[in-house]
């Protein structure tokens, strides 16, 4: 039958019709939430990628090269990659073991385990920060309890500095870590263990070469988000770092706040996008990220 | 792959409680050396529980297991050498058919040559010769179970233990495979123990079933001895598609209403159901079958066979089955005819009323 003998039989030009209101329908529910991200997210970052490359009003490539240049910058691009790469080791060390506990627990812990993890994302990043100040301070609550101990004779230097920075923000990732990882145990079949065991492995063996493979779209999920929101870190290393620990972000603030140097910022900025990008790019490469779901699955 | 390393199962007094429902409440069981035993039971009757136990995933709260002469209730699963095929499969997604089916293999040290031999061995078995180097979700329902069952042989276990494996599958593929099988375990000569909720599949395969129901084993026999004398109503009804009707045995005659029945042995009196199944009626027939009368309430075509409903004094409804061969339906007597319903005295069956 040819598409034109079809287009002429009964109904066949209405039920086009439906379907593309059906389309339109969905279309205009979307737009309002393209046009806000259209005139809110790429004007304005488009805005700054072209002041990146301005400088005294002619186009330079000057605040490019000061990254490569200065010093300063080197390091601090190396204690940004430094306290993201530690943050993350640390979120996955901590949080893996605990997505795997809520995954065994059954449906109703679970669930409350799950709520328990994400209590710190109600609370503002802020003030869990200045929470962590109070424990980690000199006369903080860590250091009076260690020392009403015996456990240390001097208070330890918890904060302002590398360490409380690292402390902080690795309170605030690990449930970052934990969600997209949970959601990929949980869709482990216990089959998968079980078969394991009865093929002749012990659990360590089949926790190495069975589990650990299936969860590893998560683990990559997780790891992925928790580096590159790691990267992009502002408050926690301003307050807890005591002006020892200076990240990409927080140069970025400076540069705008103290020097008003939109060019230097945004260029700090566009580099720090297109690394993100980068990573991203590179981890999916290596774990496809859609294979969360397909796992366990059938 | 030979027999002779098959194992003889034992179990004596095990239980295993989930709150206060007891999921086992004492299961004794013997399974021979080489014998293929169906589970077979309603969900929730325990089956699934007996076979997790003996694979080792669950602990009992008391009872022994024993393979050959080893306990095993206190041995983890990976020391337990089973075969297990799980109904969902279990093939690790991460690997591709051959790695699957080396992985027993690996763990135990066998390598190179040998083990590509056995795993090519054990998937030709299977009738999968060809596909070892398929990623696991490029497999049909049916190749996956043929893979599982390839991976749960190829280290030679003395018991193999079958939790559903057929029941992911189509109609005609599950009975194609409930052949394979039986001519696998054959071949193999391995202990099979199988969980099933389907009883033509229990009855194609097993050399013997055991009916479990509330935690406990009902009746253990061979599939024709559990089909023409089942021990209770509940076995009489799980097995078959029975109807029951009343009937009472006074001075060694058995009657329904006003109706004598010849049996095959008389039991001792008391109150009965007779077990009428479909296959065993004729409509009409001659005299020295046992009748009784009733009115034709409908008749159903489907395909094979028709099915007619028939109407007994007193309301209960009988099916019988028809074969759908020249001139059966038409010669049917309509709805609303009174006819009368002919059964064997060699297949008057009694079971005690419950």
């Amino acid at each position: 039958m040819t598409a034109e003998a079809v287009a002429d039989r009964l109904n066949a030009a209405g039920i086009r019709a439906d379907a593309r209101r059906e389309k339109s329908a969905l279309a205009a529910l979307t737009a309002p939430s393209f046009v806000i991200l259209g005139l809110m997210l790429f004007i304005p970052v488009g805005w700054l990628f072209w002041l990146s490359f301005i400088e005294d009003g002619a186009f330079s490539l000057e605040n490019y090269t000061r990254m490569v240049v200065e010093p300063a910058y080197r390091s601090i691009f190396l204690t940004t990659l430094e306290l993201s790469v530690l943050v993350t080791v640390l979120s996955v060390l901590l949080g893996y073991p605990v997505a795997y506990m809520i995954a065994m627990l059954p449906p109703r812990a679970a669930s409350i385990t799950l709520t328990l993890v994400l209590v710190p994302f109600w609370t503002a990043i802020l003030v869990r920060t200045y929470a962590w100040l109070v424990l980690l301070q000199r006369r903080g609550v860590v250091n009076s309890v260690l020392m009403s101990w015996g456990i240390i004779d001097e208070p330890l230097q918890l904060v302002h500095n590398f360490t409380g920075t690292a402390i902080g923000m690795l309170h605030i990732m690990i449930p970052f870590l934990v969600l997209p990882l949970y959601a990929n145990m949980r869709a482990i079949d216990r089959d998968y263990v079980r078969a394991a065991a009865s093929l002749g492995a012990s659990p360590v063996t089949a926790f190495f070469k069975v589990y650990l493979p299936l969860s590893i779209p998560g683990l990559a999920a997780g790891t992925v988000m928790v580096f590159i929101i790691c990267l992009g870190f502002y408050i926690t290393p301003q307050f807890l770092g005591g002006g020892r620990v200076t990240t990409i972000s927080m140069k970025i603030q400076q540069n705008v706040a103290t020097y008003f140097n939109w060019g230097a910022a945004s260029s700090l900025g566009v580099v720090l996008f297109l690394s993100t990008i980068l990573i991203f790019w590179g981890f999916s490469r290596l774990f496809p990220l859609r294979r969360i779901t397909e796992v366990g699955g059938s | 792959m030979t027999a002779g390393r098959a194992l003889p199962i034992t179990v004596r007094g095990l239980v295993r409680r989930y709150g206060k429902v007891a999921a086992l409440d004492g299961v004794d069981l013997d399974v021979a050396q080489g014998e293929f035993l169906t589970l077979l039971g309603p969900s929730g009757s325990g089956k699934t529980t007996l076979l997790m136990i003996m694979a080792g995933f669950t602990r009992p709260d008391a009872g022994s297991v024993k393979f050959g002469n080893v306990e095993m209730v206190r041995t983890p699963p990976h020391k337990r050498n089973l075969g297990v095929v799980f109904q969902s499969y279990a093939l690790f997604p991460h690997m591709d058919v051959a790695a699957n089916v080396a992985f027993p293999l690996t763990l135990r040290g066998v390598g190179g040559a040998e083990r590509e031999r056995r795993v090519k061995q054990a998937l030709e078995q299977v009738q999968l010769g060809a596909l070892g180097g398929r990623r696991v979700d490029q497999l049909s329902g049916g190749q996956r179970q043929r893979v599982a069952l390839a991976r749960a042989i190829v280290f030679e276990p003395g018991i193999l233990l079958m939790d559903e494996p057929l029941s992911a599958l189509d109609k005609k593929l599950r009975e194609q495979m409930q052949i394979e099988l039986r001519h696998l375990h054959r071949s193999l000569g391995t202990t099979v123990i199988y969980v099933t909720h389907d009883q033509r599949e229990a009855l194609t395969l097993s050399d013997r079933i055991a009916v479990i129901d509330q935690g406990q084993i009902q009746q253990i026999d061979t599939p024709q001895r559990l089909y023409e004398e089942p021990a209770s109503h509940f076995v009489a009804d799980f097995i078959g598609d029975s109807t029951f009707v009343p009937v009472t045995v006074a001075g060694g005659v058995a009657r329904w209403r006003d109706v004598p029945l010849r049996l095959p042995t008389a039991p001792r009196d008391g109150a009965y159901l007779l077990v009428l199944r479909p296959e065993k009626l004729v409509l009409g027939g001659a005299p020295d079958l046992n009748g009784i009368d009733a009115e034709v309430a409908e008749i159903v075509y489907q395909g094979d066979s028709v099915r007619v409903d028939v109407r007994l004094a007193g309301g209960d409804i009988v099916t019988l089955r028809e074969l759908a061969r020249a001139g059966r339906i038409a010669a049917l007597p309509p709805p609303g005819s009174i006819v009368r319903l002919g059964f064997d005295p060699a297949d008057t069956l009694l079971v005690p009323a419950p």
